[in-house]
């Protein structure tokens, strides 16, 4: 029998309702619910309860005036149910009298829930959380992303990462890891962690850019450097690193051509960059520049922000970017910052000076097994005519590439070689 | 949450240390730790584990090592209790303490005691 087309329309419209609340308010209410017990999986545990309770009762009842307030109060019943049948174990009734009270509390908010997101990327941030798991949990917890879907972009078994992402929640619960916006003394240091976690999820969209374009966390980054963004207005680094992501991200279309080959900055179509991104990204660098001293994220927007003045408007930015450069390796130390620099300086004193530049980095084991420096290396040998070194570091770069199209591009470059001998 | 922190010296670092000055330093420490409250104790410091024997009973019979349980670079010195909201401000204590200088403040929480 087909119900009655009423019915259907109250089941799609609870659906849907579902599906918003579970979209747009996921992270706020796991970051409530486990704000107090620390509990990340019993928080998803309960949360998960809640929407398989709302599927059952809203298509019946209607959907209620407040779909979150109903998730949360639902989500804290299953709580506090669990919390019973753990009671033998101590703070049981201490606990279940807060959680009562949360009930009661979260039964009379009217509209808003508390949001504590930030708090919580902080707790998944926290330096006693190890660094490779951070963003995972950042990407569960606040999006409500599955094991399966990290592990793909992390390049890991499912398995594992599921594994790993219980070991880290229970750590959190454990240790007595806090759900907290550090004092602003520890701010810098710990917000780093938060905003590379978010980056990291951000580069493993970037490098995983499938055939069809489509990214796994690519939106999802973009998201919450955005949240954070708005939760830590006063926080430059925030801003510096949600603007060099739009930067970049406003020039996915043009990074691969029609054959999927990967096509470098120079060489890309400029009417495929997305302008508003472009507008969004200068914007909020601006601020970041007024707000305060430059970070690592700030520096390397900077860095962005000129090239593509140099593209769109031809002025010649080169000097700045060796600057801003220079001044990026003063504060990092890093060898991807100096060997950047060594290529910014190819364009402002030629490629012999760029190589001389680069000697120092040839004893770092890091770069023996770092493609972009083999890549690098090629260009500038064959720039500078060194033809059978060239094609030397382009093959190393080719064996060590794990990206078809930049495999492809590289493959070009190398027979590109042999064409003028 | 209440706390166990667990002083690891190495050996070689104390060796160099200007003792007068960490003694000093302990002395303050030990002091704050006494005013902090319920909850936050002073511990005790262990001699070193050149002092130390270790035990194993298996299968009814006892074997005897002398020498402390894991012979690492750093070594098992000595402990002391706090009581905190969280790992953050646990952290703080392990900075505040001298020997996080000389070796390494391992921090574990102590279970939760069942009410039954």
């Amino acid at each position: 029998m087909r119900e009655p087309p009423a019915m259907a329309d109250r089941v799609e419209h609870a659906h849907k309702a579902a599906e918003r609340a579970a979209r747009e308010s996921y992270g706020r209410l796991i970051a409530f619910l486990a704000a107090r017990t620390r509990d990340l999986a019993g928080a998803e545990d309960a949360l998960a309860d809640a929407f398989a309770a709302a599927l059952r009762t809203w298509p019946e009842r209607g959907v209620p005036a407040n779909p979150d307030g109903w998730l949360l109060t639902a989500a804290r019943h299953r709580q506090t149910d669990a919390a019973r049948r753990r009671q033998t174990q101590a703070m049981g009734e201490e606990h279940l009298q807060l959680m009562a009270e949360e009930i009661k509390e979260a039964s009379q908010m009217s509209d808003e829930i508390p949001d504590r997101r930030l708090a919580l990327m902080f707790a998944c941030a926290h330096p006693a959380i190890e660094s490779g798991m951070r963003a995972p949990l950042i990407l569960q917890t606040i999006l409500g992303l599955t094991a399966e879907a990290i592990a793909a972009a992390f390049l890991l078994p499912p398995g594992t990462m599921g594994q790993r992402l219980v070991r880290a929640k229970a750590r959190i619960r454990q240790a007595g890891t806090p759900f907290r916006v550090p004092d602003p003394d520890e701010l810098p240091e710990r917000l780093d962690a938060v905003l590379e976690a978010i980056y990291a999820a951000y580069s493993k969209a970037w490098a995983e850019i499938g055939d069809d374009g489509t990214t796994p966390f690519a939106e999802e980054a973009i998201w919450l450097g955005r949240l954070v963004v708005e939760l830590l207005p006063e926080a430059p680094e925030a801003k510096g690193m949600l603007a060099l992501i739009l930067y970049t991200e406003a020039r996915r279309a043009a990074r691969r051509d029609s054959t999927g080959t990967y096509v470098p900055l120079d060489e890309q179509d400029i009417a495929l960059w997305d302008e508003e991104q472009i507008q969004m990204a200068e914007a909020l660098l601006r601020d970041a520049n007024a707000a305060g001293p430059s970070g690592r994220y700030q520096i390397e927007a900077a860095i962005q922000s000129a090239h593509i003045t140099r593209r769109v408007c031809g002025r010649d930015t080169r000097h700045a970017i060796l600057a801003l450069y220079d001044h990026l390796l003063a504060l990092t130390g890093s060898p991807v910052a100096a060997l950047n620099r060594a290529v910014a300086r190819a364009a402002v004193d030629g490629p012999a000076a760029a190589l001389l530049g680069m000697r120092p980095l040839a004893s770092d084991k890091r770069m023996l097994v770092y493609q972009p420096y083999w890549a690098a290396r090629g260009h500038l040998l064959a720039e500078a005519g060194h033809k059978a070194e060239a094609h030397e570091a382009l093959t190393v770069a080719i064996g060590l590439s794990t990206d078809e199209a930049v495999t492809r591009y590289l493959l070009g470059k190398r027979e590109a070689l042999r064409a003028f001998e | 949450m209440r706390y166990m922190m667990l002083i690891h010296h190495d050996v070689h670092e104390l060796a160099n240390a200007p003792k007068q000055q960490l003694w000093a330093e302990y002395g303050a420490f030990n002091e704050a730790l006494a005013k902090a409250g319920a909850g936050f104790a002073t511990g005790e410091r262990l001699e070193s584990s050149a002092a130390a024997t270790t035990i194993r009973v298996r299968d009814g019979s006892t074997n005897v090592l002398d020498g402390p349980y894991a012979d690492t670079k750093e070594q098992f010195a000595g402990y002391f209790m706090i009581d905190v909201p969280d790992l953050d401000e646990a952290i703080t204590w392990a900075k505040r303490c001298p020997s996080s200088k000389y070796g390494a403040i391992e921090i574990r929480p102590l279970t939760r005691r069942s009410a039954a």
